[in-house]
């Protein structure tokens, strides 16, 4: 694979929280490699705590790896690069004292976009996620599905190539969350953004992407790669196909031994490390 | 419906103490120095008030507050903003003064007339202190815990140190900040009037304990309800305040 395919190239990362020997040591990853190449949406799928979220993080810059190389359209990666990449985060992480609108302008105005653009684009990306009728509610007064529509079109103002998403569905009920697919994967057929997708479930991982990573227990590291060959966009008919039901017989297979594993280690509460792992050097004490 | 209900319960609770204050004067006779006619109480007000006799006293008292409280809102402000930025200072100073906040302060009046006198200033630095403490803990809280989403999220959008502090921090700290402030000015208020009463030349609390000694009761229920009338309206300017701030 040439470097002008590839949009993302990760190269033996590992990533460790604390320090050997503390309580909170944890070792996340251990030597991934991936490439995600232009275009494509690139599922990562694991057990909890298999340090899916914590690879996110390291593409999107927000936490710089313990040891490897990552870069991003040829560029290696030091910080966020929000001129590239865009984040949607599982529980949206809109402003709630903002309004939908307000929310995408302020996100062009951090990545620095020209005032006199940024109307136009907020117009667009609502319109493109069909919220432009909620312009003007406030975060708290959508459904959760709205929310992450309004995420989704906060991200997609920005214009980045890539996006990356963290379980943006998770939090949502499993109707939405097909409806949001589905609508997703019309949305990458038409843009040609590269997606970075983490997600819990197989049937999510399957129906969206072009390549699913499957990750193995904690230290995670890439397991196998499987291919889903089918056009974006996907129909809802497609879940009911064979191949559908195949390749998600043969992801289950792959997980199923890991998930053992993983769940055998409960003495750690994972799936704080692998959410918060956004940590950064600021020093708040999370909440949630 | 239940709020007319309750509405008509609270006016009624009022009315009947009323009554039972004019059935103690009229009827039962209790001594009109220890507990004067009610309707010499309003003629009173209503002297105080055209009069316009409060205003030195208000005045000072009024002088007083503010003086103490832009003090404690300045400081407990900006040294609860430095102390929320590091999880070690936190540690350190939040439960610290969070325990002084539990000793009633008061008890430094003394030592504040001894140090700076019998004027106004023995007052300011009493409001100053104990409105402090609510306001600093509240910034910690405020700008301490706020939430790791919204940080990350700007951040990964690309927003710079004054962007991150003035579009996530202050926004999310607002409400416990002001929630603060509003109990800072509070207990300001109180302990400005408190200390009046204790030790002091001038001031509403100091006017009413005159008119205490020279048994000019009347009068000095008059005061009080001026006070009390001061109070519920500066405290429901600051609730005003705070409630178009709490985002929706």
């Amino acid at each position: 694979m040439t470097s002008a395919q590839s949009a993302i190239s990760v190269q033996g990362v590992s990533h460790q929280f604390g320090d050997a020997g503390e309580a909170r040591h944890v070792q996340a990853l251990l030597d991934t490699s991936l490439k995600v190449v232009r275009g494509e949406l690139h599922c990562l799928i694991g057990p909890s705590g298999c340090g899916k979220s914590t690879l996110l993080n390291i593409i999107g810059g927000l936490i710089a790896p313990t040891t490897g190389v990552v870069t991003v359209s040829d560029k290696p990666v030091r910080g966020p690069m929000p001129r590239d990449l865009a984040f949607v985060f599982q529980e949206s992480a809109l402003f709630p004292w903002n309004t939908v609108f307000e929310n995408i302008m302020l996100g062009m105005t951090f990545q620095g976009v020209a005032k006199a653009e940024r109307r136009d684009r907020a117009h667009r990306a609502l319109e493109a996620v069909g919220l432009l009728d909620f312009a003007e509610h406030y975060p708290g007064q959508l459904s959760g599905g709205m929310r992450q529509r309004a995420a989704l079109a906060r991200a997609l103002s920005l214009e980045t190539d890539i996006l990356l998403m963290d379980e943006p569905f998770g939090a949502l009920d499993e109707q939405t969350r097909m409806v949001l697919g589905e609508d997703l994967s019309v949305l990458l057929a038409r843009s040609k953004k590269t997606i970075v997708f983490v997600t819990h479930s197989l049937g999510e991982a399957v129906f969206l992407a072009d390549r699913v990573a499957v990750f193995s227990a904690r230290p995670g590291t890439i397991k196998q790669i499987i291919t889903v060959d089918e056009p974006h966009p996907r129909k809802p008919s497609f879940m009911t196909a064979p191949k559908f039901h195949a390749l998600r017989d043969q992801l289950y297979d792959l997980l199923h031994d890991e998930i053992r594993k993983s769940m055998s280690e409960t003495a750690q509460p994972r799936r704080r490390y692998d959410q918060a792992g956004a940590a950064g050097p600021t020093t708040e004490p999370t909440h949630d | 419906m239940t709020r007319l209900w309750s509405r008509l319960v609270q006016i009624a609770f009022l009315a009947l103490l009323l009554l039972l204050w004019l059935l103690a004067t009229r009827v039962e006779g209790v001594n009109r120095i220890l507990l004067p006619d009610p309707a010499d109480v309003w003629h009173q007000f209503v002297d105080v008030i055209s009069s316009g006799a409060f205003i030195p006293d208000l005045r000072v008292t009024l002088g007083e507050l503010a003086v103490a409280f832009v003090i404690s809102m300045s400081l407990g402000v900006s040294l609860g903003y430095l102390i929320s930025r590091s999880r070690f200072l936190i540690k350190v100073f939040e439960p610290l003064l969070a325990a002084i906040y539990a000793i009633p302060i008061i008890l430094f009046l003394p030592l504040y007339v001894l140090l700076l006198g019998l004027g106004p200033d023995s007052k300011i630095a009493l409001g100053a202190t104990i409105s402090f403490f609510p306001i600093v803990l509240s910034t910690i809280a405020g700008f301490g815990y706020v939430d790791r989403r919204y940080v990350t999220a700007a951040r990964s959008m690309g927003a710079n140190d004054l962007q991150m502090f003035r579009y996530v921090l202050l926004p999310a700290a607002l409400p416990v900040i002001l929630a603060g402030l509003r109990m800072g000015f509070t207990v300001a208020l109180l302990s400005v009037i408190a200390s009046e009463t204790i030790a002091s030349f001038a001031g509403l609390g100091h006017h009413i304990v005159d008119l205490a000694e020279n048994m000019d009761t009347a009068r000095m229920f008059a005061y009080i309800v001026f006070v009390i009338a001061i109070v519920v309206f500066l405290n429901t300017v600051m609730s005003k305040l705070e409630g178009r701030a709490r985002w929706r």
